[in-house]
């Protein structure tokens, strides 16, 4: 087996990590602390995360979740296609072109719903 | 490997599906623009979509008569007679079930656009299962054919019942969803591909690395996905309970359109990817026959609600399809058995949406009235009411002259083929007898009620559910007198390997 190919993502690992390390450290050591109940909450403007989980909760929230997903998942499509898009040549682009209209319909649907809007 | 083309799609063989869905597509984004007060243009829209794709299938099928079964989206799906019989019986159902509705969501104060829309993508998905030639696409098709249901069974919220039955379907529909993809996975595993031809060379052997016990373990998991899917026992639990919660249109063509989606791709998966366990899934299918008439028919009796009897008929009914599909594992009585299963889906389809036509006439505006007492008393104040029930109810029964009868009569002509030497098909074809006797008890009930009983019986006949009635009792009729000329439709219902 070659591991050479392997070598980029060990190197992205490494270096993620280093960086990952950096932002932690020095926001600990040049940020100021002045800690309040509120700011030691890991979300801020979310949720609290601990507690009882059979309680009542903004389905609001689900909905921002489902529309993220359904946009992610479109990311995770479109990707892969723009790596062959020109092998795939007029068929890609008509299939991709399908879905993104199916998409946008989604969106328009969303929209016209109100389900976009916060209050 | 070879990168699809747009000739491989073979747009013109896959028109009616690919029109449906476009069309569905395209009147989800209308319908937003259509006023409150004018929801009834979004179901003449939607019926618009089901004519153009009839029209399309009418080509398609005269193509086929020329020059036979043809494949498309890359041998991925198939045109065959099979597809087209069962898109034609999709489409029928479809448009019931959009004149059922037509009238019922405004009594019910639920009328929402998305009724027709959603109509038309579980549409779509069914006509797309019944092409079906490889496992993902099966599994694509069903999805596509759930999820608009199990939206469409909460439709009446905020109706308690309604949500129950949304999450109850939901729920157990996700986790038999599971169970098929698993067995998908085991399958490919087993056999290296996921296409039914690819999967049948690899049993039968030639394929490269075959591995018979996955793929038997696989193909046990999709059965168990495709029996929930036609409310087989014991994968019927859901059933009752969604039946009856569910606005009484989407119930009727849920019991329906499902139902023969399931077995569209029951029949296609286990007789074109795996003939070759024929002995181990016949004798599997031919005892979930037994239990499940036996169940739906014996249960079927206690229950008062005609909703949940129906819900209990359609379980029973599954299970006489299952005879027929048991029947077609011996290949000298396959092709009379695929057409006896495809007619039957076809009389069990006009005989019980025209039921559920009468149930939604008798239906009062908050759910009730849907007893067995209801129907108290109807031959007086409704007498063509009356009368067209009573033939519903005898054709479900199997009695003569109606469209029951004569489905029954080829499923079991098939199972009787089937049975020599084979005495478990025979003792399953005797359970289908005599669990039809039994039904008649609860089925007559009603025309019992109608005709001897005293009472108001009170019903609502608005113009679209006349239209549907008149057309259900007229092809649960004509069906059972001539029904030749659909049988020499149904015959020609073969299933292909590949175009």
């Amino acid at each position: 087996m070659a591991y050479e190919q392997y070598i980029a993502i060990g190197i992205l690992i490494v270096f993620s990590t280093i960086l990952a390390l950096i932002v932690v450290f020095a926001s600990r050591i040049l940020g100021p602390r002045r800690p309040s109940p509120k700011k030691l909450v890991p979300y801020e403007s979310g949720m609290t995360p601990i507690g009882p989980a059979m309680r009542r909760l903004p389905i609001k929230f689900y909905l921002v979740a489902v529309l993220f997903i359904l946009f992610d998942v479109e990311v995770i499509f479109l990707l892969p296609y723009a790596v062959i898009v020109r092998r795939l040549g007029l068929y890609g682009l008509i299939a991709a072109g399908v879905f993104v209209v199916i998409l946008t319909i989604g969106l328009l649907y969303e929209w016209k719903k109100g389900a976009l809007e916060w209050e | 490997m070879n990168l699809p083309t747009l000739e491989s799609i073979n747009l013109a063989a896959s028109l009616p599906v690919l029109i449906l869905a476009g069309w569905a597509c395209l009147l989800t984004a209308i319908d937003l623009f259509i006023s409150p007060e004018r929801k009834h243009w979004t179901a003449w829209l939607a019926v618009l979509g089901l004519l153009a794709s009839g029209v399309a299938l009418g080509f398609e099928a005269v193509a086929y008569s020329q020059r036979g079964a043809v494949s498309a989206f890359g041998d991925m799906a198939v045109v065959d007679g099979f597809a087209l019989f069962l898109q034609g019986v999709f489409l029928l159902s479809a448009f019931l079930g959009i004149l059922l509705a037509l009238n019922y969501l405004p009594r019910h104060n639920i009328e929402r656009g998305e009724y027709y829309t959603l109509l038309l993508f579980t549409t779509s998905g069914m006509m797309l299962m019944a092409m079906a030639a490889d496992l993902i696409v099966v599994f694509l098709a069903l999805e596509l054919l759930s999820l608009p249901l199990y939206v469409l069974s909460g439709f009446a919220h905020p109706r308690l019942d309604s949500e129950e039955a949304a999450m109850k379907y939901f729920l157990l529909g996700a986790f038999a969803s599971g169970f098929l993809v698993y067995g998908i996975a085991l399958t490919y595993g087993g056999a290296g591909t996921t296409l039914l031809s690819g999967v049948v060379e690899a049993l039968v052997g030639g394929g490269p690395a075959p591995n018979p016990v996955l793929a038997i373990v696989g193909m046990g998991l999709i059965l168990v996905g495709l029996g929930f899917k036609v409310a087989a026992v014991p994968f019927h639990m859901w059933t009752p309970d969604v039946y009856q919660g569910a606005p009484t249109p989407v119930t009727a063509f849920m019991s329906v359109g499902a139902k023969a989606g399931g077995f569209a791709a029951l029949l296609r998966v286990f007789l074109i990817a795996f003939p070759a366990t024929g002995d181990t899934w016949g004798v599997v299918i031919a005892i979930i026959a037994a239990l499940t008439m036996i169940l739906g028919n014996v249960v079927a009796i206690s229950q008062s609600n005609v909703k949940r009897m129906l819900a209990y008929s359609s379980i029973a009914h599954a299970g006489y399809v299952l005879v027929a599909v048991a029947a077609a594992r011996y290949p000298e009585v396959e092709p009379l058995a695929v057409s006896a299963a495809v007619f039957y889906l076809l009389t069990y389809a006009v005989t019980n949406l025209g039921a559920f036509a009468i149930v939604i006439a008798l239906e009062r505006d908050d759910g009730t009235g849907v007893e067995v007492e209801d129907f108290a008393g109807l031959a007086k104040t409704r007498p063509w009411l009356a009368i067209a029930m009573t033939l519903f109810m005898l054709s479900l029964t199997g009695i003569p002259p109606s469209a029951g009868m004569v489905g029954k009569f080829f499923v079991f002509q098939a199972a009787v083929q089937a049975s020599v030497g084979d005495p478990l098909i025979l003792t399953v074809t005797i359970i289908g007898v005599l669990t039809s006797v039994i039904s008649a008890f609860y089925y007559l009930r009603i025309p019992v009620m109608m005709y001897f009983r005293d009472g108001e019986g009170q019903a609502n006949v608005q113009p679209a559910l006349g239209v549907a009635l008149a057309l259900t009792a007229l092809a649960t009729f004509l069906l059972g007198v001539v029904p030749a000329p659909f049988l020499q439709m149904a015959r020609h219902a073969l299933l292909t390997l590949a175009g």
